[in-house]
C-alpha cells in the first residue's frame, strides 16, 4: 500500500464526517480510507463519486439505493466498506451522515 | 371545461382537492379524485391501536365525507400514467384525460421485499404496525402476549413517519409497565442507522430517555432475511438478532403504478422525481407531486404533505394562469413523539435546520415545548385527530407557519472548536 504523507488534514465532526464536502480531495480520501483499512480500487471510487453526485442532487442515500446504482449489490457494498458500508462510505466520499429527522 | 385530476385520495390528494376547489371555478375546472379504496385511515393512529389507546373504529371514515362538494371520487384503480398523452388509464380500459394532474399515491410497506419477512410466522409472531389489518392483529397479539424478547426492526431507513417506531418502543415499554410484565419484556430497537438517534441536539437531549426505559439499542444492523424457524433475524453482515415477538417496519415504496409507468427515481423504489422547493415533476411540467409520493428529501409525513399543499396550491393557481411559479417548499416538518406515560416531545425542523430546543408554536408561551418531554405536547398530540379530521383535510388554515420560524428556538452559541476552523 502507497504511503501518503503530506495530506492536509480537513475539518470533520466529531464522529468524522466531513464539515464542508467542496474540501474533499481524493488524496485525502485515499488518506481517510487507509483508516477504515481499505485500499481503494476504481470499485470503490465508482461508488464514491456516484456517492457525491447524489448528495450534490439532494438524495437521501440508502443502501438499497447504492445497491441499485449498479456499481455494486448490498453484499459487495459491504466487503467494498465493511462495518457499516453506507457510513464508513459516506465518510470516504466527505458527505454528510447518513440520518434520520431526529 | 378543463381537467385537474388526483391520483390518491389520502391526506395530500384530499387536502390538494379541497384547497384547489375555493380557488378554481367549478364552470372551468372539473377537479377530480382516483383511489382504489373508498375508506379513509388516520394514520397517526395506527400507531396506538397495539396498545388499546384508540379503537379501530376510532380511525376510520369515508373518503367521500372529507371532499367537498363538487370534487368527483372515482373509486378505481389507476394502471398506467401516461404522462406524454397528459392521460391516465384506469383498470376495465377507460382513460382520463387531464391538464394537470397531482400524483398523491403515497409510500406503502413491501415486507415482500425481505426474505421471510411475510412468511410462517406473519401475524402470529411477526407484524407491523403500518397497516390497518397489520396494527388490529397486533393489538390482538399484545392482549394475550406473555412476555419474552420484543424486537422492533427497521428494514429500512427511508420510510413513513421516521419517528413512529420510536414512539412505538416509548409506548411498548409503558404498555408492559402497566400490565405488570415489564419484567419480563427484553425491548431491543434494532436499526440500519447508527442509532435510535442520528442528529446531534437530538441525540444529546432525548438519548437519556432510552435508557431509562431500558431499552437496547442494535446499530448498523441492515436486514436481509428472517429466519422463521430459529426465530432470528439476519443482517447482510451476518449479525443475528433472536426475537419471541417481531415488529417490523418493512421496506417503503411508492405505489406500483409509478413503477407500472416507468416514472419512479432511478433507484427502484417507485418514489416520483420532485422538484424539492416547486414540486413540480422533473420530468413532465403538469404533472405535480406531493406527500409520500415524492423523492425530496423531507421526511414521509403528513405535517409535511400540509405544509406542501400550501406551497403547492399556490404553484398550481400560478400554473394555471401562466405565471411563473414562486411559492418554496423549504423541508418544513412538525412531529409529535410520544414518550409514554402521558408524555411527548416535539420536533420542527426542515431541509436546513435540525431539530432544536425550545417553544412551539409561540416564543417563551409555548404552550408545546420543542425537544421536551412533556404532557402539553402528549395534548398536543391526542388533540391533533380532531385537528386533522376538522381542519387539515377540509384544507382550512392551521396557526401554524407554513415556512418552519426560528421563533422560539434555542440556538446555542457555536462550540468553541467549530469557530476556531
Amino acid at each position: 500500500m502507497e504511503t501518503l504523507v503530506n495530506v492536509p488534514a480537513l475539518a470533520t465532526t466529531e464522529e468524522g464526517y466531513l464539515k464542508n464536502h467542496k474540501e474533499w480531495n481524493e488524496d485525502w480520501a485515499r488518506e481517510t480510507a487507509v483508516q477504515y483499512g481499505i485500499d481503494l480500487t476504481d470499485k470503490h471510487w465508482a461508488l464514491l463519486r456516484w456517492l457525491r453526485q447524489k448528495n450534490e442532487e439532494g438524495v437521501a442515500l440508502t443502501i438499497r439505493k447504492v445497491a441499485n446504482s449498479g456499481l455494486a449489490d448490498i453484499k459487495q457494498f459491504y466487503q467494498l466498506f465493511p462495518g457499516g458500508p453506507l457510513k464508513v462510505s459516506s465518510k470516504i466520499a466527505g458527505i454528510p451522515k447518513p440520518v434520520s429527522c431526529i | 371545461m378543463k381537467n385537474l385530476l388526483i391520483l390518491g385520495g389520502g391526506t395530500a390528494g384530499t387536502m390538494m382537492a379541497n384547497k384547489l376547489r375555493k380557488e378554481l371555478k367549478a364552470s372551468e375546472w372539473q377537479i377530480r379524485i382516483v383511489d382504489k379504496d373508498p375508506l379513509h385511515y388516520y394514520q397517526p393512529g395506527f400507531l396506538f391501536i397495539p396498545f388499546g389507546i384508540y379503537q379501530p373504529h376510532d380511525i376510520v371514515r369515508t373518503k367521500k365525507e372529507f371532499l367537498a362538494p363538487d370534487i368527483d371520487l372515482l373509486i378505481n384503480e389507476v394502471e398506467e400514467i401516461k404522462g406524454r398523452e397528459n392521460k391516465v388509464l384506469i383498470k376495465g380500459g377507460q382513460e382520463l384525460p387531464y391538464n394537470v394532474l397531482i400524483i398523491a399515491t403515497g409510500a406503502q410497506v413491501v415486507p415482500e421485499e425481505t426474505e421471510g419477512l411475510k412468511a410462517e410466522l406473519w401475524h402470529k409472531d411477526i407484524f407491523d404496525f403500518y397497516t390497518f389489518d397489520g396494527s388490529v392483529a397486533l393489538s390482538k397479539k399484545l392482549e394475550t402476549w406473555e412476555g419474552g424478547k420484543m424486537v422492533i426492526n427497521l428494514a429500512e431507513s427511508v420510510i413513513k413517519c421516521p419517528v413512529a417506531p420510536l414512539e412505538f418502543t416509548f409506548l411498548a415499554d409503558a404498555y408492559f409497565t402497566d400490565k405488570g410484565i415489564r419484567d419480563k419484556v427484553e425491548i431491543i430497537y434494532v436499526t440500519p442507522l447508527s442509532g435510535a438517534f442520528t442528529k446531534p441536539k437530538a441525540t444529546r437531549i432525548l438519548s437519556k430517555l432510552l435508557e431509562e426505559k431500558n431499552i437496547k439499542v442494535v446499530p448498523d444492523f441492515y436486514l436481509q432475511r428472517v429466519d422463521n424457524e430459529r426465530k432470528v433475524i439476519i443482517s447482510y453482515d451476518e449479525q443475528e438478532v433472536p426475537f419471541d415477538l417481531l415488529v417490523s417496519i418493512p421496506v417503503n415504496k411508492g405505489a406500483d403504478v409509478i413503477n407500472r409507468s416507468s416514472m419512479g427515481d432511478e433507484d427502484g423504489l417507485n418514489f416520483v422525481p420532485t422538484d424539492k422547493f416547486t414540486l413540480q415533476s422533473k420530468n413532465f411540467e403538469n404533472i405535480f407531486v406531493i406527500g409520500d409520493a415524492t423523492n425530496v428529501p423531507a421526511s414521509k409525513a403528513g405535517s409535511v404533505a400540509h405544509f406542501e399543499a400550501e406551497i403547492l396550491t399556490e404553484n398550481i393557481l400560478s400554473y394555471v394562469n401562466g405565471m411563473p411559479m414562486e411559492a418554496r417548499f423549504d423541508g418544513h416538518s412538525n412531529c409529535f413523539i410520544e414518550t409514554g406515560y402521558g408524555k411527548a416531545t416535539l420536533i420542527d425542523f426542515n431541509y436546513d435546520t435540525e431539530p432544536l430546543p425550545g417553544k412551539f408554536p409561540w416564543p417563551v408561551l409555548g404552550p408545546m415545548g420543542l425537544l421536551k418531554v412533556n404532557r402539553s405536547n402528549h395534548w398536543g398530540k391526542l388533540a391533533f385527530r380532531w385537528v386533522y379530521w376538522h381542519m387539515l383535510l377540509t384544507g382550512k388554515k392551521l396557526p401554524v407557519s407554513t415556512h418552519m420560524s426560528m421563533a422560539g428556538k434555542e440556538v446555542e452559541p457555536a462550540k468553541e472548536e467549530e469557530v476556531l476552523v
